[in-house]
């Protein structure tokens, strides 16, 4: 848009809001570039082939990602001298292409760790409001099984699931949940213990709400900031432990690609095809920042008193 | 007279004060101690006090905030104590509403104005949401707010403003009676004046029974019919606003009266002329023996710290605790 006297018009903004055009353009950017990130990944993810349309030889990834061709292991990225245009990010050990790798990992990656925040902080979050709205007794027993949860070594009773019910998919899940809500219903039920002495709350009893509407409608509404924040957070968090238990072989099984077993699967090269660790690194991190500055200003939006006029 | 609304007796709070391991009771915190007064229809009763006199907790216990310890509260003629949860919830919440002190804090932040007015025609009746968003914009005209604040959020509005919509939350029902505690104490002294006229305004178009809970004696006078005066959980003079004003009798209304009107010297070497009461009220966990106000009274006698004085009748409208008036 072209205006009609743009540097008044400039001039007299900044003088108002006192805020920099630098400052809005960055305040833009930690937006923009986030949900690029994520929306290429969530695309990534699910557009990696069409085998759910019955297409799975059609899709992003150029190749299969679990085709070896042992010719061409351990080349390096197209852009380094050696690479092959054929394979843009170079291939592993066994002549897997690892652009394709990640494109598949972000599906695995993705849906584990969506899956499990979502459980996680939906139990989480009932038992915290509960736990915080009623206090007493029923408060202190839930308390100490939150205790009891958040000092239980998760990966133990990880390995103890795949030894039970078998690595896989959905085992993943359950032993990155299992545990995981113990976080959301002790911040929570914090957050629910101070509002429930609010004087809103007072009024809304005086109003004659019963106790299930104050939770749901003045309870719930105010702790949402915080849970998005966690949540947040916990991206990061669950696709790490995803690699971790991956890396030790009772996660996402082998053939299959997932981030973190790729990056555990470079390490023992890493000092002469450092790429094999190192994209599917990029990845992680590319959408634990994101995840970080899109729930910051999620944050920002939802509290209305944060929301510019 | 008017009908009697609501009635307390002997109304009593307690709150234990436990200590160690196995929280063993180890004293009573004497919030009120057995007070008994009655709130008429279309008229306002007053409680008035320092900080720590128990009028908060007195609103609470008649919104059924807090419990009893004992008494009883009468809800046209009837004990509260043997509602039943449902009869409560349809006859008494709907009817008993009330406005905080603080306009800040008595609104959930997450909610529209439109949504915050309209709650207790959502828990409370059967109406249509359209039908509650043409009552919502009747109220808040009602209260002098106009239709586009409606889907604004609390922290949107200026301190008066929130009083409004506080104001127009418990009219929703078409309550009758309503607890303010201490409507304006938090509002600028230039927003003061309107909310009470506010206030007296819906009184007179509602019909609306009042218990203002004060320590503004300017803002008690105004508005109420009948003043209770509190000191550490009792009531020390009771009776109606005017005569109390004019005739106080109990020194502790007389140092509030004293405080409350300021009247500087001429000469300026001169002190104040105010009585200025002694120290702080006493604690009570442990209240004083006989009169309660001994220790501050610049009356008091002998027997005052051996006897506790009785509620007495001095004249039809006029009752007070003090051993000099026999």
């Amino acid at each position: 848009m072209v205006s009609i006297i743009p540097n008044v018009k400039e001039k007299t903004r900044k003088q108002y809001t006192g805020v920099s055009r630098g400052t809005r353009i960055m305040k833009n950017l930690t937006l923009i570039l986030p949900v690029m990130v994520l929306t290429l990944m969530v695309i990534c993810a699910i557009f990696a082939n069409l085998s759910w349309l019955g297409l799975p030889q059609y899709g992003l990834a150029p190749h299969d990602p679990n085709k070896t061709a042992p010719r061409d292991k351990f080349l390096p990225p197209a852009f380094i001298e050696g690479g092959k245009s054929d394979y843009l990010l170079g291939t592993d050990k066994l002549g897997r292409d690892i652009l394709s790798r990640v494109i598949h990992g972000a599906r695995v990656s993705l849906s584990v760790s969506l899956l499990a925040i979502f459980i996680t902080a939906g139990v989480g979050t009932m038992l915290g409001i509960f736990s915080g709205y009623v206090g007493g007794r029923v408060d202190g027993f839930l308390m100490r099984i939150v205790d009891v949860a958040l000092s239980f070594p998760g990966l133990l009773l990880a390995m103890l699931l795949a030894v039970a019910v078998g690595p896989g998919f959905w085992t993943v899940v359950f032993a990155l949940s299992v545990l995981g809500w113990a976080f959301y219903a002790r911040l929570v039920r914090g957050e629910s213990l101070r509002i429930r002495q609010s004087d809103f709350v007072a009024q809304a009893r005086v109003n004659g709400a019963s106790p299930f509407r104050i939770m749901l409608r003045h309870i719930f509404p105010n702790v949402v900031n915080s849970l998005i924040v966690l949540m947040t957070l916990q991206v990061g968090m669950m696709i790490l432990s995803e690699a971790a238990l991956s890396y030790i072989g009772i996660g996402i099984t082998a053939p299959q690609a997932s981030w973190g077993s790729m990056v555990s699967d470079g390490r023992a090269e890493l000092d002469r095809a450092w790429w094999i660790s190192t994209f599917p690194g990029v990845a992680i991190g590319l959408v634990v920042m994101s995840g970080n500055f899109l729930g910051d200003w999620i944050r920002d939006k939802l509290d209305p008193r944060l929301r510019q006029v | 007279m008017a009908e009697v609304l609501l009635e307390g007796q002997n109304l009593t709070k307690h709150y234990p004060v436990t200590k160690g391991l196995l929280q063993k009771t180890v004293g009573w915190v004497r919030a009120i101690d057995g007070i008994s007064f009655t709130v008429e229809q279309g008229r306002t009763l007053s409680l008035v006090g320092e900080s720590g006199a128990g009028k908060t907790t007195t609103a609470k216990m008649i919104l059924l905030l807090e419990k009893l310890t004992s008494g009883k509260i009468l809800y046209k003629g009837e004990d509260l104590s043997k509602f039943s949860a449902a009869r409560i919830k349809s006859q008494y919440r709907p009817n008993v509403q009330s406005v905080q002190q603080n306009p800040w804090s008595s609104m959930n932040p997450r909610m529209r104005v439109r949504d915050i007015v309209g709650e207790p025609l959502v828990v409370n009746t059967k109406m249509t949401k359209q039908e509650i968003r043409e009552k919502v914009l009747e109220i808040l005209d009602d209260v002098g707010l106009k239709a586009e604040h409606a889907s604004l959020y609390p922290h949107e509005f200026s301190g008066g403003q929130r009083q409004r919509i506080a104001v127009a939350r418990a009219l929703a029902l078409n309550p009758n009676m309503v607890v303010l505690d201490e409507p304006v104490s938090a509002l600028d002294v230039s927003i003061r004046a309107q909310i009470m006229n506010l206030l007296k305004d819906l009184q007179e178009q509602h019909n609306l029974s009042y218990l203002v809970i004060a320590h503004n004696l300017a803002t008690v006078r105004y508005m109420s019919h009948t003043v209770a005066i509190m000191y550490l959980g009792e009531i020390v003079e009771y009776g109606e606003a005017e005569e109390i004003f004019q005739n106080p009798l109990h020194p502790y209304t007389k140092a509030l009266i004293s405080a409350s009107v300021l009247v500087l010297p001429e000469d300026e070497t001169e002190e104040i002329q105010q009585i200025i009461l002694k120290g702080e009220m006493p604690s009570p966990l442990n209240p004083p023996p006989g009169c309660r106000f001994h220790t501050r009274c610049n009356e008091a006698s002998a027997q005052c710290s051996e006897a506790v004085p009785e509620m007495r009748r001095v004249k039809e409208n006029h009752q007070v605790k003090c051993h000099h008036y026999v």
